[in-house]
């Protein structure tokens, strides 16, 4: 594990931390109910929410990723940035399973979720999704009215309250309400990108997740959407962890918590494997990096 | 413009580059083959239609409707398609009932369950040719296995099992591939990012189908059932062999499961023994006979195009 030194979460915590604020009670499945039992006892850290233990992926005899170790706080958003390549998508689908739906793909190490082991024998993989939401790249709206969409996952879940009150809920703290409170009923596919991602992040909300992940959700978005999404990001953490691929160093430095810097290694036999070089509070990274390769990314010199 | 003729502008030179065209042999010759090709396959089909037109207007307009409403005979002044008609729906509809539900679950198998493997791509090639098999070999399968298992269960209906049944079996067997290809297409039509979407949310694999892509897939899968549908309405050689056959009729009596059991005959069917009938008479009375099919034909057609311009969705 030769990134002990650099993730090393007791000392590395800069200023800009939020201390656990408390999580709004009342809906919602207490988090973590279901999963705790099961999986390898674990010591974490104060208010860490997944410790992430010698992380490696594979996608066939392709090593995507290579041993990857960090600590990540609940309350904070972490930003993974590093070049094309190098993995940080890869990681990212690793904290909610979602590299299970490719075949080919393994995941070794552990990532500890609350201390348990969320790919641990008993996990079961839906479970782990209904706590942890992901926004995508590009917007994926389901081709259904926009209500349905919100809806669709408190539904499966078994959601028993007034389902139009978490609709309006889900979409005010998306700060989509104003824009179709009048055409809840309306083909998503009606909405502009920037409208149709803010949809995507309210559905993810809607089910109470414990944590967002988001992967370049601002991507395909214009500079005006991208601020409204990255506010929303800052005005989200209060009341869940988020963690964030982005492409946009800028981004990055403006709404994270904390960095981690990912780079690519490329064997003599063209087999590129991503790999963790620095995770750190967001002002040391962009300020004062330990690692060269870290500053050289972050001054524009490569990647 | 003149005046300034002795050293030419910049203006005039392009003006001169980029204006008259040049024109090859080949930039006319080439679309003109093309289009040669094209009206010549367009002419083959126009005289087909000219000529079952122009034969079949007596019988049109001598007989009216009940070229469609009389029951068979062997008098071509009388005869109409009626339980050519009914046949052909009854087995198209056993063709519905088995060919359907079995396709459509083999290909959402295929595309959202099976692990992508040597031996599912093996599964995936051979459908592929199955659906490249003659007809005539179904209807051999059809004899072999649908005919004799019919006998010996004792539901022959007194042709020996060369019943309604066997026919509607062997046709759903042969357009089983096509409906398992293009029911794999239109699931495949479903972004990937759909399905994350529904898995992002906590989802399990079968309420993601249930749910989302199936019905997202279903236009798709309609337009490709309403087509095989008109497949299997028009094949006629498999049919020969299973007992389709213009010197049984179903009559109108009996309940259903007397006629599923019983004799039958098929509208192409009758086609093919009407054509070997001497006479006129007959000869209008087949051309009759091939203007229904392909009114049937061309409506399913139409169907589907007006299907899948109306729900089939752009990603």
């Amino acid at each position: 594990m030769g990134e002990d030194q650099l993730t090393d979460s007791t000392t590395a915590a800069g200023p800009t931390i939020a201390t656990g604020e408390a999580r709004p009670a009342g809906r919602g499945v207490s988090v973590g109910s279901a999963l705790r039992g099961t999986g390898r006892p674990a010591e974490p850290a104060q208010n860490t929410i997944f410790d992430v233990r010698g992380l490696r992926v594979f996608y066939g005899s392709f090593q995507a990723v290579a041993d990857a170790t960090m600590a990540i706080r609940e309350h904070e958003i972490t930003a993974l940035i590093g070049p094309s390549g190098c993995g940080k998508t890869t990681v990212l689908r690793c904290f909610n399973r979602m590299n299970d739906l490719i075949d080919t793909a393994r995941v070794e190490g552990t990532i500890l979720y609350h201390g348990t082991d969320i790919y641990g024998e008993k996990v079961d993989p839906v479970e782990v999704r209904r706590r942890i939401g992901m926004v995508f790249q590009k917007p994926n709206p389901f081709p259904k009215s926009i209500y349905d969409n919100i809806a669709f996952g408190p539904r499966i879940a078994g959601y028993k309250g007034n389902m139009d009150d978490l609709v309006e809920e889900s979409l005010t703290r998306a700060a989509l309400w104003d824009e179709v409170s009048d055409k809840l009923k309306e083909s998503a596919y009606a909405l502009s990108g920037g409208q149709q991602q803010r949809l995507c992040i309210a559905r993810a909300i809607a089910t109470s997740p414990d944590v967002l992940l988001m992967d370049e959700p601002c991507s395909s978005l214009d500079p005006i959407a991208t601020l409204r999404i990255e506010e929303l990001m800052i005005e989200l953490k209060r009341d869940y962890s988020i963690i964030i691929v982005t492409h946009n160093m800028q981004q990055a430095a403006r709404v994270s918590d904390r960095t981690a810097f990912f780079t690519v290694d490329v064997k003599q036999t063209g087999m590129r494997t991503g790999r963790l070089v620095e995770f750190d509070a967001t002002d040391a990274i962009f300020t004062n990096p330990r690692e060269k390769q870290t500053e050289d990314y972050i001054t524009g010199r490569f990647g | 413009m003149a005046a300034r003729a002795a050293t030419p502008s910049t203006a005039d030179l392009v003006r001169q580059s980029i204006q008259g065209r040049r024109l090859g042999f080949g930039d006319i010759a080439f679309p003109a083959a093309l289009l040669l090709a094209l009206l010549f396959a367009l002419l083959f089909l126009a005289t087909l239609l000219v000529d079952i037109f122009a034969k079949s207007w007596s019988a049109l307009s001598g007989r009216g409707w009940s070229v469609v409403s009389n029951p068979l005979t062997l008098n071509a002044e009388t005869a109409g398609l009626w339980q050519s008609i009914m046949g052909s729906l009854g087995l198209v509809a056993v063709v519905a009932l088995l060919a359907f539900p079995i396709g459509i679950s083999a290909a959402v198998y295929l595309e959202e369950y099976a692990p992508d493997n040597r031996f599912t791509r093996l599964v995936n090639t051979n459908i592929r040719n199955l659906a490249g098999v003659p007809s005539i070999v179904y209807g051999i399968l059809g004899f072999t296995i649908f005919v004799r298992f019919i006998r010996a269960v004792g539901a022959g209906g007194g042709v020996g099992g060369k019943n309604l049944l066997a026919g509607g079996l062997t046709l759903a067997a042969l357009v089983l591939p096509i409906v398992i290809i293009t029911s794999a297409e239109a699931l495949r039509a479903v972004p990937q990012s759909i399905r994350e979407a529904g898995f992002g949310v906590g989802a399990t694999r079968w309420e993601v189908i249930r749910y989302h892509v199936v019905p997202y897939a279903a236009p798709g899968i309609l337009t490709g059932t309403v087509l095989t549908l008109a497949r299997a309405f028009g094949e006629t050689a498999p049919l020969l062999l299973v007992g389709a056959a213009t010197g049984f009729f179903s009559t109108g009596s009996g309940n259903l499961i007397d006629k599923t059991l019983g004799p039958y005959t098929a509208l192409p069917v009758t086609i093919f023994s009407w054509a070997r009938q001497p006479g006129a008479d007959f000869r209008s009375l087949t051309a009759a006979a091939i203007v229904v099919l392909l009114v049937v034909l061309l409506t399913a057609n139409a169907a589907a195009i007006i299907l899948r311009n109306r729900y089939e969705r752009k990603w």
